[in-house]
């Protein structure tokens, strides 16, 4: 793959060699629990970070807080682990002041949505160039098993004897609503699916929001894996893929159709022919087909859970936006000088 | 009708009306007229936190106050020589600060029994003899003023809410301030309403024309210039000195500034200047709160940028979290604190030093921070590129502790050359700075310099030196983390060491004791500087004896002050808190420290600070 691949990293200096998954594997060892769905992607991002082409030292990690967010330390670019939920906004800074940098966002269902809930959809709306990777494992685990926003409703954990009471959030719907500019979800385990996401994040001008099914073996353990299962996943799992009728089941024999009140259902494709199923827009302007495919998935049963790419559309990034915005200041009315600044237009002179 | 022109060495003036009377912008344009005429000045501006509260009602006074001589003067002045008063809200809330004897203009218009009813007054004033101690002029401005723009295609609201250029047109006939300035500073404001600008400049000078024919002033005042040093001048502000500090300190540093902030009075004006100057490369993010704002901050100083957050008290406590995080990070960052009244939302437009402690130690963790307070508005400046000096050599978040009194005030200020300003040295790291066993080099992070015990600044972009660092306790040195005791122990004292070394790079404290045999110290820190120097000045016209000496840093504090405080019998320390420094001190120098504690919103009056220095004298 060529850099040109990643017209949204055109400002980022490019490697002087080909590169590989070694290059991006720091000294730290790594301290997950053995199991953990984190593994999988960490290797899966060391293996596709190559095909950016990107000098190393011109890549940041940014992480909260979490049993996620301790990816940086595992990754031999810049990192920087920071405190609970506040990661967007940190790195809403560097990467405003620094086209020159592929900035990442390692966060978690907690710290994404919870604690840093305002922090996560103001970078979205404001398109910081940012690819935002939330690990969902829908409990939260460095606490040791607490319900996290995620989680289904009456799930029994150390802080829910009796059943949480919260309805949870869907984070791709939560995406949407907060105007992002690129919305995607894939699952840990399918490497070939989580690089193709990341690559399609990678070259979004923008902020990307991906959210990873991930599995937490030790505090909720197979939460995803009806979606992991060959024997259940083909029937549950929809794959979206831009300009393809939405169509799945072990015999692609089920199918998305829009009814005429506008709301999607899911139907069998002998039933209403394949002519009435819908075919995804990831482009479209509006986003309510993206939407309205987000809420299809039932958080339960996982029933009609969409993977893949729900948007992804063009607009200006933030750190775009103020560069052109200094530099036609600059060009109107001149670079500043400080002497100039400083005495003002009304002064008196003492002799 | 030629008048009697009376020398004056010094006038306070207070502008008084309702919020929606433009005082603050009379008070302003006055400001301006008697900086250019040479006069040494200091403002204070009082304002509600309310945009408009009910018109003619007591919260709604909005009042200016301005203290002009023909000499150096300190601080805005206790009590105003002339009230302005535009209704009888204004006058009741002023009147407890006008001594006997002082002008008062009332706008007799304004003086209905529905406007007294509301402020509480039975009778009315002006005719009931309550205010036989002062001397009174009753004019009818507003009325006055709607007969003068008679002529004009305006409403007649239009035409009275030109009564304070009336107003200023006749305190500037009084005063003998030039009038050229107001005349251009009206016509650029109203360029694009002709009319409207019309009849603010027939307003202007009706009431100059009205004072230059009334019976009612037989004096005219006049105040020389002020012998200052050789320069250029303007009048500056506090918020105002602030923002150029800062952009001067991006440029002394060639650092990219980014400013990181949510609005929050009394600091929201550093926000609105600052984004004014995109030409200098300037980056503002108003942020979604004050966490973020800090945040990004945060972010683009890892990244190479001067990082800047401001905010108020409240603000800081949203902030504390990230602020333990940039002392572990050990990156350079601001927080300027415009310290208000508090606790909580507090008294938002007033000032008060009650955020000292915050900024000690309102973090978790042992997590010292410097502390550097301006102590006069145009001070804010030099306050300002100093706290990025240390914040930058030293690679450690930097408190600024300004206060709504400066932030608001303002007095002369003698320009700076800016070529004469000190560089500040980022010194980025680009090289491998450790030997590993194995002979290699590599990169650590937390490989401090022996002099400032700094560590290595190395941003992203500069090849080899990739490094993962975060909140959690790192290693000494090689920066990984470290859970191990020992290490946490050596990395929390060292960074203790790291704030305490800044006092190194900082001047001596002079004590100011002209008479060389003072036995009582007066101390301070921040904008009580004025006050407490004109007291000084009070108490040594009496022929006492009383020494002065400030500080501008506060944390650390300057290696001398320990020997200065056990030179005198008593030290006196004014605060506007209930005495946060005095305990800091008592602590650290097992000192006795006379505090003298206000918590009012307003600066300390200097004949009071002269009284707390002479009963202290007196009872030695």
């Amino acid at each position: 793959m060529t850099t040109d691949a990643f017209p949204a990293l055109s400002l980022v200096p490019k490697a002087d060699a080909p590169q590989s998954a070694k290059d991006f594997k720091s000294d730290q060892e790594v301290r997950w629990c053995p199991g953990c769905g984190d593994y999988a992607i960490l290797s899966t991002v060391q293996s596709f970070l190559p095909d950016l082409g990107l000098k190393r030292e011109n890549i940041v990690f940014v992480s909260g807080i979490g049993c996620s967010s301790r990816f940086p330390y595992y990754l031999d670019t810049f990192g920087l682990h920071s405190i609970h939920g506040r990661a967007p906004a940190i790195a809403t800074g560097l990467a405003t002041s620094r086209p020159d940098l592929s900035v990442w966002v390692i966060t978690g269902d907690g710290d994404a949505l919870s604690i840093g809930g305002n922090h996560l959809i103001h970078a979205l709306r404001r398109n910081v160039n940012l690819k935002i990777l939330l690990f969902n494992n829908r409990i939260y685990g460095l606490t040791k098993g607490q319900y996290s926003p995620t989680s289904e409703r009456g799930k029994i954990t150390k802080s829910s004897p009796q059943g949480s009471l919260d309805y949870s959030f869907n984070p791709v719907s939560l995406a949407l609503g907060a105007e992002a500019t690129f919305v995607a979800r894939t699952i840990d385990s399918d490497r070939k699916h989580l690089t193709e996401v990341l690559t399609a994040a990678a070259g979004h001008e923008g902020a990307a929001l991906v959210e990873i099914y991930q599995n937490c073996n030790i505090f909720n353990d197979n939460a995803w894996e009806p979606l992991k299962d060959s024997d259940t996943s083909d029937d549950l799992m929809m794959r979206l893929v831009h300009g393809e009728p939405i169509r799945f089941g072990k015999n692609q024999e089920k199918g998305v159709v829009r009814k005429s009140d506008g709301h999607l259902e899911v139907v069998e494709v002998a039933k209403v022919g394949l002519d009435n199923i819908i075919s995804h827009d990831a482009h479209a302007k509006d986003p309510g087909l993206a939407f309205a495919l987000s809420r299809l998935s039932n958080p339960r049963t996982l029933e009609n859970t969409p993977i893949g790419v729900f948007r992804d559309i063009t607009r200006s990034s933030y750190d775009r936006l103020m560069r052109e915005q200094i530099a036609e200041v600059t060009a109107d009315q001149g670079a500043g000088d400080l002497q100039t600044l400083l005495l003002g237009k009304d002064t008196w002179a003492v002799s | 009708m030629s008048k009697q022109v009376v020398q004056l060495s010094r006038v306070v003036i207070r502008f008084a009306g309702d919020s929606g009377d433009g005082m603050q912008l009379a008070g302003d344009r006055f400001t301006s007229e008697t900086a250019g005429m040479g006069n040494d000045l200091s403002t204070l501006p009082d304002f509600p936190a309310e945009i408009r509260a009910p018109a003619g009602t007591l919260p709604g006074v909005s009042a200016f106050q301005l203290h002009f001589a023909d000499h150096d003067i300190m601080t805005p002045g206790d009590s105003p020589n002339v009230l302005v008063a535009m209704n009888p809200a204004a006058l009741k809330a002023n009147l407890n600060d006008v001594p006997r004897g002082a002008d008062i203009i009332v706008n007799t218009d304004e003086f209905t029994k529905r406007n007294l009813v509301k402020v509480g007054y039975e009778t009315n004033p002006i005719e009931d003899g309550s205010l036989e101690p002062f001397k009174v002029h009753p004019i009818a401005l507003t009325s006055m003023t709607v007969e003068a723009l008679k002529d004009f295609d305006i409403s007649k609201k239009e035409a009275e809410r030109a009564k304070n250029m009336f107003a200023l047109g006749l305190l500037c006939w009084l005063y003998h301030r030039p009038t050229e300035g107001t005349v251009d500073f009206l016509t650029a404001k109203f360029g694009k309403k002709p009319e409207i600008m019309k009849a603010n400049l027939r307003a202007f000078e009706a009431g100059w024309s009205y004072g230059e024919t009334t019976e009612e002033f037989s004096i005219q005042y006049e105040i020389s210039p002020a012998p200052m040093k050789a320069g250029t001048y303007r009048n500056m502000s506090g918020n105002l000195a602030l923002s150029y500090g800062l952009i001067a300190a991006s440029k002394l540093s060639g650092l990219t500034l980014f400013l990181g902030s949510y609005p929050i009075t009394p600091a929201s004006d550093i926000l609105h200047e600052l984004s004014r100057h995109k030409r200098f490369g300037v980056m503002t993010f108003q942020a979604e709160d004050e966490i973020a704002g800090v945040g990004a901050a945060i972010g683009a100083s890892y990244g190479g940028a001067l990082g800047v957050t401001t905010t108020s008290g409240p603000g800081v406590a949203l902030k504390s979290e990230a602020i333990g995080l940039a002392v572990s990070l050990e990156l350079p960052l601001l927080v300027v604190d415009v310290q208000r009244g508090g606790p909580s939302t507090g008294l938002p437009t007033k000032t008060e030093q009650s955020d000292l402690l915050q900024a000690m130690f309102g973090r978790n963790g042992e997590a010292p921070v410097p502390i550097v307070a301006p102590q006069s508005p145009s001070d804010c400046f030099y306050a300002a590129i100093e706290a990025a000096r240390i914040a930058i050599t030293y690679r450690t978040p930097v408190f600024l502790l300004s206060d709504g009194y400066l932030a608001n005030g303002s007095e002369p200020w003698c320009v700076p050359d800016v070529s004469a300003l000190a560089k500040i040295e980022p010194n980025f790291a680009t090289e491998l700075n450790h030997e590993a066993a194995d002979g290699t080099m590599e990169f650590w992070p937390y490989l401090r310099d022996p002099e400032t015990l700094a560590r290595p600044w190395a941003v992203p972009g500069t090849a080899g030196l990739e490094h993962r660092i975060g909140g959690i306790e790192k290693a000494d040195g090689a920066g990984t983390i470290s859970y191990d005791a020992d290490n946490h122990d050596k990395m929390v004292r060292l960074r203790q060491a790291k704030v305490d070394a800044v006092a190194r790079s900082i001047p001596e404290l002079v004590v100011d004791d002209p008479a060389g045999d003072a036995r009582v110290l007066i101390l301070g820190w921040g904008s009580t500087y004025g006050p407490i120097g004109a007291a000084c000045r009070l108490v040594r016209g009496e022929g006492k004896s009383v020494a002065q000496v400030h500080l501008r840093h506060v944390n650390p504090l300057p290696s001398n002050l320990g020997t200065i405080l056990k030179k005198y019998d008593c030290v006196i320390l004014p605060e506007m808190n209930l005495g946060q420094l005095s305990m800091l001190l008592r602590a650290k120098y097992l000192v006795d420290i006379i505090g003298y504690n206000q918590v009012r919103g307003m600066p300390f009056k200097s004949d009071e600070l002269a009284a707390v220095i002479n009963d202290v004298l007196e009872s030695m």
